[in-house]
């Protein structure tokens, strides 16, 4: 529980007292809030302590990517124009590997980087309007990005109804987390959503 | 790769009887192979001339050679003349005789769910070379090394590179080589340095061993070998990590081995090794590691580049894919490269590419022979290796062998404990002690090490045959102890199993989704991880290289969209196979996966049979005038049979069906003057796959002309009438779907002579894909190959 507050001048107090909140000890270290507070600085162009929308779309890589605009508008809290730092280090802790040998607490809240929300910071990239399913056009509106238009739009069309019917157990035509979750159930996700901060 | 054969005998039905009987059939003509193998590696003087010197040309009369004065003898009507044929006699004999052990040992299921096949064949191959030396015969040196490393190994390396899945390799090869290279050589110092120190203790008559001799001989047995680790990982269905982990390693370490044998052989003669020749041997590991990588990745690249131009000689080309793999080794060999890399490298580069060129028949084809030679060859080595052990020549040394199975044991033992330590720091999903007491147990060593030992030089190693009984005695030890008792401690373990369902689109789509989520993020990061290589790789791949390498317009397609095609059309089959001619389920996705991709800007000359819809008395118009042509298409199908891979006869419904189509398909070529004829433009993969394969009119896509760049987007056809009831009009619909890839207008009714000429060609594609038996559902045909 070393939170390096010497090493950050420049964070006001209040989201410094929010560092001591319970849900971020142990996932991420001293060392990566450093290197992330190095990154986020880099990303300020305008040194406000805070990101917009701008600072992400420049960088280029970022733009290339076909779910780009998601992922940034992942950082915002619905409302908020700004992201700091602490939001920052919250939302990508959700990538730190799971602990294993946590013992699982139900009384304590489900820390950020275990499975199950990973899964559900995936979902919420899918589902944009927040209702708490997957709508065959949100499915629709990510194939057709991730696809490129190099697809007709019937084929996207046939391979969403057949993504659908696949998944949906409760016959509503639209996934919930719960059928989300169960059809990732033989991915290994902690492997697939994690990456390494320090490098 | 033993492929699992599966007969299907209920237990109830074959009686013991009948088993007993077939087994001692079995064992009969076992035994009279014995007795025809022994006889026949002996020189055999008696074959001779006292069948009268008849000569194989069949040169009529006697001519007697040996005592000649004129003997009128009677004219031979039958003789026997072994020598002439013996070779490649012996050879069937002995590839007849490991494939019958094999469908033996599922007659006997209790003891194939006990002893695993290695075993079993280990303990055939003793019999047999018992045998042959009872029978009095010299048993042959089967195990020769020319003949295992040049015939025997390339078959299992190139079915495993073939089919070895990339992204769990990709996504471990820094373990995988930690385990090969840091692994491999802390086995051979370890093992090499404690013996010749045992051998040096009093009293073991052992110190005439120097150390050079010791270190060769510790280089040569620690290597843990893929033939073994393939044939007993196969049955234990282990979890996806630890399969690639031990069998990786066992891949890789196949430079070091061969630079470290080449090294303590060289130097043995003149007795001691510096440091320059130290570093001499590190500069070699690396030449030999990615020289034999570089090999094997320049002949994978000419294999895809030729497959591309491979579609109207379908019938050869899945000799191309096995002769330049086979190239690819020999070349590296040639240069004392790692010829097991190079093919490793070779399989694994040209896989993407050219699966997206062959046709689907093609591509079983390659998949079934190599699996076909690969098990063929893993059963003849495990024979043989029971056959050299009868053969010996044996030194018996106690103290050598123990200490030899102990310290491989112990040092197996505690590299891969330190190295997992040193691992786990880098890694994100950490090894845990099950797992790692899995890759410990699962280091298995196999023929290679005795097939290197058989290379020594009885001159320049004296204790050449000690060395090979403890080879032997290891790998007795290794597979028989190890490879039975893996699958009760894996069990016993709990440790996790395969997955063996298959992978769902939703799985795949959601798996690129977080490919790019995880890009993205690594991005924001800045962090430039194995996602952000993997993505530039891709991209690369994409722009570059796919151009080059895959014929037509088919390298646009995203895997995204191939993998949903295979999908469809496995489905297709399926449902064909059980309920033959009923209507899709969901006619929606098939309309899809009939369809090409097509980028919509484009011109349409890479539209396939896109057919418009046309009404049930045009079709029967049309069949009535193509009826009249039936005589000469049926003249013209049979001059080609030799060549094309034609539906099988017996699927009598969609044989009409086919020849309904040729006839079109004649008609529409002599047909009015509107008509375009393209080039050979192949399609997309999937609807490669579900072509006939090499039928040269199946590639002439006729398709309407069409005025400048279409840019209309097209209508959906007429919804699909509800009592269809089978596949012509599934197929009439499909069509008409198709048009609108060339981005042409089209009106169901309208455009009816266009539907004329097109209608025939209506999507033979389902017809074929339909027709051909199909590869049974694996799980590695569903994985996507690319990255």
């Amino acid at each position: 529980m070393i939170w390096c507050a010497a090493v950050l001048p420049n964070t006001n107090t209040n989201s410094m007292n929010r560092w001591f909140s319970c849900f971020l000890f142990n996932i991420v270290t001293p060392a990566h809030i450093v290197r992330l507070y190095d990154r986020f600085e880099a990303l300020d162009k305008e040194k406000t302590g805070h990101l917009r929308p701008q600072d992400f779309g420049a960088i280029n890589r970022l733009a290339m990517n076909p779910i780009g605009d998601r992922i940034i508008g992942a950082f915002f809290s619905p409302g908020q124009e700004t992201v700091d730092f602490h939001s920052f280090v919250r939302i990508l802790a959700h990538f730190r590997p799971a602990d294993k040998k946590r013992p699982k607490d139900p009384s304590m809240p489900e820390p950020v980087n275990s499975r199950t929300s990973k899964l559900k910071f995936a979902f919420q990239l899918y589902d944009q309007d927040k209702d708490g399913k997957i709508s065959r056009a949100e499915l629709l509106q990510v194939l057709r990005s991730m696809l490129e238009m190099q697809v007709t739009e019937e084929q996207l069309e046939s391979i969403a109804d057949r993504t659908i019917q696949e998944a949906d157990l409760d016959k509503d035509d639209a996934i919930s987390f719960e059928e989300f979750r169960k059809s990732l159930e033989k991915v290994n996700i902690d492997h697939k959503m994690s990456i390494r901060f320090l490098r | 790769m033993s492929v699992r054969v599966v007969l299907h005998s209920p237990s109830g039905s074959r009686s013991f009887l009948e088993r007993g009987l077939l087994l001692l059939v079995m064992l009969i003509f076992l035994e009279g192979t014995v007795l025809t193998l022994g006889a026949a590696s002996s020189p055999d003087i008696s074959a001779q001339d006292n069948t009268g010197g008849h000569d194989h040309r069949g040169i009529a009369g006697s001519h007697d050679h040996t005592n000649y004065t004129y003997t009128k003898k009677a004219f031979p009507v039958l003789s026997l003349d072994y020598h002439h044929i013996q070779v490649p006699f012996e050879i069937s004999l002995w590839v007849l005789l490991a494939s019958l052990m094999k469908l033996g040992f599922h007659l006997i299921p209790r003891l194939s769910s006990i002893v695993p096949e290695s075993c079993l064949l280990i303990v055939v191959g003793l019999l047999v070379g018992g045998l042959i030396k009872l029978a009095g015969e010299e048993v042959p040196p089967v195990l020769d090394s020319n003949l295992f490393f040049l015939c025997l190994l390339p078959p299992i390396i190139l079915d495993a590179g073939y089919f070895l899945p990339i992204r769990p390799f990709m996504e471990n090869i820094g373990t995988i080589l930690m385990f090969a290279v840091v692994g491999t050589l802390w086995n051979a110092f370890f093992v090499g340095g404690l013996l010749y120190a045992v051998c040096q203790i009093e009293g073991t008559y052992l110190s005439q061993v120097e150390l050079l001799p010791c270190l060769l001989f510790g280089s040569i047995i620690s290597a843990v070998d893929p033939v073994a680790v393939l044939a007993v990982f196969e049955e234990i269905h282990i979890n996806e990590l630890l399969h690639i982990l031990v069998f990786g390693e066992s891949l890789l370490n196949d430079a070091v081995t061969v630079v470290l044998y080449h090294l303590f052989e060289e130097y043995s003669g003149a007795g001691e090794v510096t440091p320059m020749d130290v570093v001499l041997g590190v500069i070699c590991f690396l030449i030999v590691s990615l020289g034999g990588i570089a090999v094997g990745a320049i002949y994978g690249i000419l294999a895809a580049f030729t497959s591309r131009f491979t579609s109207h000689t379908r019938v050869i080309e899945p000799l191309f894919m096995f002769v330049y793999s086979y190239m690819a080794y020999l070349s590296a060999e040639m240069f004392h490269l790692s010829g097991i890399m190079a093919l490793i490298a070779c399989g694994a580069v040209m896989r993407p590419y050219v699966e997206a060129n062959i046709s689907h028949k093609s591509h079983t084809t390659v998949k079934y022979f190599l699996k076909m030679w690969s098990s063929v060859s893993e059963t003849l080595i495990f024979i043989f290796l029971g056959v050299a052990t009868v053969a010996g020549p044996h030194a018996w040394n106690w103290t050598f062998v123990s200490v030899t199975v102990i310290l491989c044991l112990v040092s197996r033992v505690i590299g891969v404990v330190g190295l997992t330590f040193i691992i786990n720091k880098f890694r994100i999903v950490k090894l845990t002690t099950k797992d790692q007491f899995i890759v410990a147990y699962g280091g298995l060593r196999g023929a290679i090490a005795f097939s290197l030992g058989y290379l020594l030089d009885k001159d320049l190693f004296p204790m050449r045959t000690m060395f090979l009984t403890a080879i032997i005695t290891e790998i007795f030890f290794t597979v028989f102890v190890q490879g039975m008792t893996i699958k009760p401690l894996v069990d016993l373990l709990a440790v996790k199993k395969k997955q063996e369902a298959k992978r769902s689109i939703n799985e795949e789509i959601h798996t690129q989704f977080l490919d790019h989520l995880l890009t993205g993020i690594e991005d924001i990061c800045g962090h430039y991880g194995h996602h952000h290589w993997k993505d530039k790789l891709n991209r690369f791949n994409k722009k570059y290289i796919k151009k080059c390498l895959i014929a037509g317009e088919r390298y646009k397609e995203p895997q995204l969209i191939a993998f949903y095609h295979k999908m469809e059309f496995k489905q297709a089959i399926e449902l064909v196979e059980s309920g033959g001619g009923v209507k899709l389920p969901s006619a929606v996705p098939s309309q899809v996966s009939m369809q090409n991709i097509q980028p919509k800007k484009l011109p349409p000359p890479v539209a396939e049979r896109a057919l418009p819809q046309f009404t049930k008395g045009r079709e029967e118009e049309i069949r009535k005038i193509l009826r009249s042509n039936l005589q000469k298409t049926r003249q013209r199908l049979r001059s080609y049979n030799r060549h094309t891979l034609v539906a099988d006869p017996f699927e009598d419904g969609w044989n009409d069906f086919l020849l309904k189509k040729q006839r079109l398909i004649e008609l529409e070529k002599k047909m009015s003057n509107y008509l375009t004829v393209p080039g050979a433009i192949p399609d997309s993969p999937t609807m490669c796959r579900a072509r006939l394969a090499s039928d040269p009119n199946a590639f002439y896509n006729i398709k309407a002309s069409s005025d400048g760049v279409p840019t209309i987007q097209v209508d959906l056809a007429s919804p699909q009438s509800p009592d269809s009831v089978n596949m012509l009009n599934e197929e009439g619909r499909e069509g008409a779907d198709r048009d609108e890839d060339q981005g042409l207008m089209m009106k169901p009714a309208g455009k009816g002579e266009k539907g004329e000429e097109e209608g025939g060609n209506k999507n033979p594609g389902l017809m074929r894909c339909l027709s051909d038996p199909g590869p049974s559902n694996e799980d590695e045909e569903d994985e996507p190959f690319l990255p």
